[in-house]
């Protein structure tokens, strides 16, 4: 099969997809590998017994696009990556694989992020574009675009099956204890925290859609309704504009220590990355 | 009522729109959760009431209410209580109060108030200072509420 008409196989998905019931009780194999998409919650968590992955809320039909590579629609562009890693650009001449010998090389490092720096909380998007403005003289790349959610997917892939893992004490500490605030701040003309819908609601249909637990481990994921990568912060934003808040800025603070404290909420779960949801 | 009515038709003739404004929403007075005079002093239109309640842009309440009566819609969300029989639960002054702010009736609720102008952080621009319905839709969803009833 062409990827042209697995595309258009994705598609027609869609459609399908929100009409289908969702098979909770399913389990997530990947080629042979068992991935870990159910989890004790981790002790921080005081309203919720078992954390699980949001594929575990999709349709039976969104859930089959993910259980295989070739039937993955995000693996378009994990391809278009691959082509990037080599690509020189910039003023010094240098491509991703001048200096990192194989991407393999990543694997374990989506597990562990975001991280803190040097007292700064960094995401794979500041990491990636830390590369190409200090050390290919190369403009960064746009938080949410293409080109980065396709370079976040292949670097994100390399540690597929790995429990996330995410440090939350020490200098961490403090943009964990933002992101919690954040996620229990009700916002928006609607008035409402990311927490009445992804802690107090999941597993229960608003309107047409079956609420997960709005996890991380996934991303970017491949979504059949925009039909190309999205970004963390990109949905976090979707989720903020829905209840009528003035979204926080993709890559600034806010998000950054949410993304930190939703993805400790997700500790134990395997990346998923790239996953498929509608 | 009547005086209601006075000052429905004087805020109309008052801000020049063309139809009942109503109460602002700052000056709804709240008794235990209770809104009891009407906010436009013009009955409620139980019709158009019934596409507020459907309406993704307006009410959107089928969002989180399974509504028998609109077999018609395929996605009925389930956050909150079915709405089968709800004006043989409730009285109309207490639908008033739950629609235009629910947080009065059931603290700490996901329902959002329907009719607030403010108390919300961060809104949108183009929402911000403005409440979800105007008062004669709250006026109209409970006027529609109201019809549902078992018997
Ligand atoms: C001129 C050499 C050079 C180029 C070109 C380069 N990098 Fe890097 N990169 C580095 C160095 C040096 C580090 C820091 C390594 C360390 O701290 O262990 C690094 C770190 C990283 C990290 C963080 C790794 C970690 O474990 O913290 C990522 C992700 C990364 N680079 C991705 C990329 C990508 C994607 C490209 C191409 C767009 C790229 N790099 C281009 C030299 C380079
Ligand atoms: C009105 C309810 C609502 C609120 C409030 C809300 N979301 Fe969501 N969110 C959804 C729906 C619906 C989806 C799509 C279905 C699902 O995965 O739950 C979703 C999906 C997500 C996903 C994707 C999950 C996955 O598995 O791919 C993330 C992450 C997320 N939300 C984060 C947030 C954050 C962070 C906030 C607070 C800023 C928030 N949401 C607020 C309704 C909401
Ligand atoms: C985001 C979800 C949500 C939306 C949207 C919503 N509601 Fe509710 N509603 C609830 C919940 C949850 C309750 C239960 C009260 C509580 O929180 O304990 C409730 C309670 C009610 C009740 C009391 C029902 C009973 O039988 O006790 C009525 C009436 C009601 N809602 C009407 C509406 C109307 C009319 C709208 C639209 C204008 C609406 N709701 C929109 C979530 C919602």
């Amino acid at each position: 099969m062409t990827r042209t008409r697995m595309l258009l196989s994705a598609a027609c998905a869609a459609l399908l997809a929100t009409g289908a019931q969702a098979d909770e009780n399913a389990n997530m194999v990947i080629d042979g590998t068992e991935m870990k998409i159910r989890a004790d919650a981790p002790a921080h968590m005081e309203n919720v017994d078992e954390i699980m992955s949001g594929w575990v809320f999709r349709s039976v039909e969104t859930q089959a696009l993910q259980l295989d590579d070739f039937d993955n629609p995000a693996f378009v562009f994990v391809d278009q990556a691959i082509d990037l890693w080599d690509k020189v650009d910039g003023s010094e001449g240098k491509a991703c694989s001048s200096c990192h010998e194989d991407v393999e090389d990543f694997a374990g490092l989506r597990t562990k992020l975001p991280r803190v720096d040097d007292g700064q909380l960094v995401s794979m998007e500041n990491l990636v574009n830390e590369c190409r403005t200090e050390r290919m003289g190369a403009e960064p790349w746009k938080w949410s675009g293409g080109q980065m959610t396709a370079m976040t997917a292949l670097i994100g892939l390399q540690s597929r099956g790995m429990p996330v893992d995410v440090a939350i004490d020490g200098d961490a500490a403090p943009f964990w204890e933002k992101g919690k605030e954040l996620y229990y701040t009700r916002v928006g003309q609607l008035d409402m925290s990311c927490s009445n819908c992804h802690e107090d609601n999941y597993g229960v249909m608003i309107r047409a859609d079956h609420l997960s637990q709005g996890q991380i481990n996934g991303f970017p994921t491949y979504r059949l309704k925009n039909a190309k990568l999205n970004s963390t912060h990109g949905r976090f934003k979707g989720c903020m504009k829905n209840i009528r808040a003035e979204p926080f800025k993709e890559g600034g603070d806010e998000f950054k220590a949410l993304e930190l404290y939703l993805a400790s909420r997700g500790s134990g779960l395997a990346v998923e990355t790239p996953s498929v949801r509608n | 009522m009547k005086t209601i009515t006075t000052a429905a038709v004087l805020a109309v003739l008052v801000s020049g729109a063309s139809w009942a404004e109503g109460i602002a929403p700052s000056k709804v007075s709240f008794d235990d959760g209770l809104v009891s005079a009407s906010l436009t002093g013009v009955p409620g239109d139980p019709v158009n009431g019934r596409d507020v309640f459907k309406n993704r842009k307006l009410g959107n309440c089928l969002a989180c209410h399974v509504n028998a009566d609109m077999p018609e819609e395929s996605f009925h969300g389930e956050v909150g209580p079915e709405m089968t029989g709800v004006a043989d639960r409730w009285e109309e002054a207490e639908l008033r109060g739950i629609v235009a702010n629910s947080k009065m009736m059931f603290e700490g609720t996901i329902m959002p108030a329907f009719y607030i102008e403010e108390g919300y952080a961060r809104p949108l621009e183009d929402f911000a200072g403005q409440s979800i319905l105007t008062a004669q839709q709250v006026e109209d969803v409970v006027a529609y509420l109201m019809t549902l009833k078992e018997d």
